[in-house]
């Protein structure tokens, strides 16, 4: 079936199986201009806000740090840097609470604000068109950008996708398909020239053959400005998408299918069919670092719920304790039964509101009485279906959650636990009111876990093989490299006389050298890992999906 | 500040849950059952009501003895749903005490014995019903006459004292008063070499099946309607079943139409539309891949037919659903639908 949302491009839409119709509840939060904070009296800066190894301290306390400096640097390739939101003093380096499901503490930098919110001299400003795409990758990583989503992978590792990976497709993430949240919503309708400046950076990085701003119908006003935008910045090959409300199209593999009918193979990444998607206010936030030498240092945060007194879109500065948010917001209307971080389909909730907003902070609700009552009765499994019926990812969550009761590691790798995304359609929708994800987070665990200790299962051996493939993959480019580098040396009319074997070798020396050069700053290529940085993605994919939960009984 | 409640995503409680679930499936049978009540007297009404307080009895007695909660597994109705078919599938005289070692049987060892529901590998209700025809023949096959084709019409009380003293009003005998179900009748005449068209002569049938029982078999349609509608049940196993038994009858109707009915007449008998739509559709024991459901009502339509052409019973429903209750972890097993991303049929 196709759907026709441009007069001169009709665009074909796709299906994925499942997905939800969700009461949605964004009027709470999306009538509201963005709000922007002070600066709170003071920072809290987790040093890991991102996947990947967390940044390094770069100050010492006591230290006077300006607007935007960076105090803490990327350790590895897969890292990011922190920046300070404020101006002010650096009283403390140490452990202190940070949003995560285990309520656990993680170091941070804390800034004492002088209320001034000084800044460094600009530098000055150049034109972007002329750098190469390797710098201004370089100037995103420095920026501190990571997936502002919530999935907060380092944006300058995804736009590597690497020489073998083409990119023809750029897909710009706007579907905000989370219930409550509404703060790319807003952003569409406030801040509609960032994100065609963002476009046009990465239009000008990737060199797509086409964009694809993908937005759900349910964001009516933010649909016309964008499109208004778009078709006033003369991009031509951007395009405007509406995109049937359905909860979860905002996942990255969804929305792939339903824009242009691809899977992403399981094993693989949007890159290998072509594909890169970034989310909207990242975009947005790539234009800030790269046209006003602004780095990452506040996010629009959608804070609601029936417990906020004025709920609504704040733009809120990095670190800022999430207790001085919503005093900012004219406090709580109720004592809040819950603190989520995140959407209710995929957020967790909080212990406490004294964490930070760290950069993957998109929503927090504060759940008045009766607001998204948390099931506590679940019955046995029937295997009515009607979690089969939901799930996007087309798993059988019953048999998922047999073998992950059973305890049976290797069946439930069978029924491909590991393709689940957690999307939580099938808990929804389950009769029984079985608490389904908890069941996955904890099987899924239980297997890192055991990886750990052996790394002799199933999964383990795909990984091995996938790294095999990929080693003998990047053999054969080096040699048809070289091969091409030879006949390209053959070619050139000035080198007759050279012998070709000589200058080709004193080339690769050349590379070699410059290379030795440059490694410290350049990024190194994603399909290039060490397996050191193996280990450390994957550590911080586990870290990621680590919660304390206790095994569900 | 106080402390805050912790859970694991997705946050908040589903509309639906199992109690609902149960209650629309008995409300579907709702229109089935008063036009049994109508054909077939009160003593349906009295089987029913006989079967529920035995089940919910026989759940409690169990729960206690495996020392578990009783009120979240009574109110989730299941042990009432079980009961209602197993009532329905009865003559509706039956003598009380082989409703009760029905249910009894039903209950506490094809359920609770095997864990509860959600845990049994067969359906409660047929595995009981299979038990009493092949235990109690002659009283599992006297069926009363539709009441179009009868002047005799027991009163409530009159039921009552048939179903529990097995005393009729005076006058009456039980020969007399029973009669054969119209597959049954279609069978014995069938062995005596009888035609079709002679068959059909006789005041026992309808349009396309038996008298009153065609129309019992309307109304179970329509509640199955109601059910795909409420999505409490998916097409998937009462079309392929319907379909299956429909595509044998219309074969072995066109290459004989003498010796074999007409495939309607497969549909609208016996326990086929009820069997569709609530006894194979039963979540527990059937099969839960999309694909896997296919076959299985399929399996389930074919073995329908075969047993009731070539088998020893007249009505099959029973003994197909149970037999594919045994192949469904099979079936399942082998049509997992392709997770997204994957390659068809990548294994190893
Ligand atoms: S929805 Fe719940 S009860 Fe139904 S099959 Fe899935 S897990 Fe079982
Ligand atoms: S949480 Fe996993 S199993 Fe459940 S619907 Fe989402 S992808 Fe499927």
């Amino acid at each position: 079936m196709s759907f026709s949302n441009n007069l001169h491009h009709p665009q074909r839409l796709w299906h994925f199986h499942g997905g939800l119709h969700l009461e949605e509840c964004k009027a709470l939060s999306n009538g509201t201009e963005i709000r922007p904070m002070p600066a709170p009296e003071k920072l809290y800066i987790p040093l890991a806000q991102h996947i990947g190894g967390p940044a390094e301290a770069m100050v010492s306390i006591g230290e006077t740090v300006l607007s935007g400096q960076k105090i803490g640097r990327a350790q590895g390739y897969i890292s990011a840097p922190v920046h300070a939101s404020s101006s002010g003093r650096v009283i403390d380096i140490g452990d202190y609470p940070v949003p995560h499901p285990s309520g656990l503490s993680a170091p941070c930098i804390v800034i004492q604000t002088d209320g001034e919110d000084r800044w460094p001299q600009p530098p000055a400003s150049e034109n972007y068109s002329s750098l190469q795409s390797g710098e201004l990758r370089e100037r995103i990583r420095e920026a501190g950008i990571a997936g502002l989503g919530g999935a907060l992978f380092p944006t300058s590792v995804k736009l590597n996708a690497g020489p073998e990976h083409k990119i023809s497709t750029l897909i710009i993430n706007a579907v905000e398909c989370e219930p409550y949240i509404s703060s790319d919503d807003r952003l569409m309708r406030e801040q509609s020239a960032d994100i065609i400046n963002g476009i046009r950076i990465l239009m000008h990085m990737l060199k797509p053959e086409r964009c694809l701003l993908a937005i759900e119908d349910n964001k009516p006003q933010a649909l016309d400005i964008m499109r208004q935008a778009v078709s006033e910045s003369g991009l031509k090959q951007c395009l405007v998408c509406k995109i049937p409300t359905l909860y979860p199209s905002g996942g990255e593999k969804q929305l792939i299918r339903i824009l242009t009918g691809k899977e992403v193979p399981w094993n693989g990444l949007p890159a290998n069919i072509g594909i890169l998607v970034q989310n909207v206010a990242t975009v947005a936030a790539i234009a800030q670092a790269i046209l006003q030498h602004r780095p990452l240092l506040s996010r629009i945060v959608t804070l609601t719920g029936q417990g906020i007194a004025k709920p609504g879109n704040y733009e809120v500065r990095i670190g800022t304790p999430l207790s001085d948010l919503i005093a900012f917001a004219g406090g709580y209307q109720q004592p809040p039964e819950r603190l989520i971080m995140g959407g209710p389909m995929m957020g967790f909730t909080l212990h406490n509101d004294a964490v930070p907003i760290t950069k993957g902070s998109n929503c927090i609700i504060a759940t008045g009485r009766d607001e998204l009552p948390e099931a506590v009765d679940a019955l046995a499994c029937t295997r009515c279906g009607q979690c089969e019926r939901v799930c996007p990812a087309q798993l059988l969550p019953q048999q998922l959650y047999w073998y992950a009761r059973a305890r049976d590691m290797d069946k439930i790798q069978d029924y491909n636990l590991f393709d689940c995304i957690e999307c939580g359609c099938c808990a929804h929708v389950c009769p029984s009111h079985i608490p389904l994800v908890q069941y996955y987070r904890f099987a899924k665990n239980e297997i890192w876990a055991k990886e750990e200790d052996k790394r002799k299962s199933d999964r383990a051996r795909e990984r091995h093989q996938a790294r095999e493939a990929r080693l003998a993959r990047l053999e054969q480019q080096r040699k048809s490299r070289l091969r091409r580098k030879k006949e390209a040396l053959n070619k050139k009319p000035g080198n007759k006389t050279a012998d070709p074997k000589k200058t080709a070798i004193e080339a690769a020396m050349k590379r070699v050298a410059e290379k030795k050069k440059n490694r410290p700053a350049t990024a190194a290529n994603t399909q290039n890992l060490s397996a050191d940085q193996e280990k450390q993605i994957q550590q911080a994919n586990a870290r990621r999906q680590a919660t304390t939960e206790d095994p569900p009984a | 500040m106080n402390a805050l409640l912790q859970h694991s995503s997705p946050h908040g409680t589903p509309q639906n849950n199992v109690t609902r679930m149960m209650l629309q499936v008995l409300l579907a049978l709702v229109p089935g059952i008063i036009a049994m009540i109508w054909y077939f007297g009160w003593g349906v009404l009295i089987n029913i009501l006989l079967s529920c307080s035995a089940a919910v009895f026989f759940e409690a007695l169990v729960l206690k003895w495996r020392k578990r909660p009783l009120q979240p597994a009574l109110s989730d109705l299941s042990a009432i749903v079980t009961a209602v078919l197993l009532g329905i599938a009865i003559p509706p005289l039956l003598p009380w005490w082989i409703t009760l070692i029905g249910i009894a049987f039903a209950i506490i060892i094809v359920k609770q014995l095997y864990g509860g529901l959600g845990y049994n590998p067969f359906n409660p209700a047929m595995a009981a019903y299979a038990l009493l025809l092949v235990s109690y023949p002659i009283q599992m096959t006297s069926w009363l006459p539709p009441e179009m084709l009868t002047d005799v019409h027991l009163s409530f009380s009159q039921s009552l004292s048939a179903i529990f003293s097995g005393i009729l009003p005076a006058g009456l005998s039980w020969d007399a008063i029973s009669m054969a179900t119209p597959l049954d009748d279609m069978r014995t005449q069938l062995g005596q070499s009888n035609m079709i068209s002679e068959i059909r002569q006789s005041p026992l049938w309808g349009d396309y099946g038996g008298r009153g029982w065609e129309w019992v078999a309307n109304w179970y349609f329509l509640g199955g309607l109601y059910l795909l509608y409420k999505r409490v049940i998916s097409w998937h196993i009462p079309v392929s079943m319907l379909a299956s038994l429909a595509l044998f009858g219309l074969i072995f109707f066109s290459l004989d139409p003498q010796s074999h009915p007409v495939p309607l007449f497969h549909l609208f008998s016996g326990g086929a539309m009820l069997g569709a739509f609530f006894i194979a559709t039963d979540p527990v024991t059937a099969c839960t891949t999309r694909k896997g459901q296919l076959i299985y009502g399929a399996c389930i339509g074919a073995l329908i037919y075969i047993i009731r052409s070539w088998g020893g019973f007249p009505d099959a429903v029973a003994f197909a659903v149970l037999l594919m209750n045994m192949a469904a972890p099979t079936i399942d097993y082998y049509t997992r639908p392709r997770t997204f991303g994957h390659a068809e049929r990548e294994r190893d």
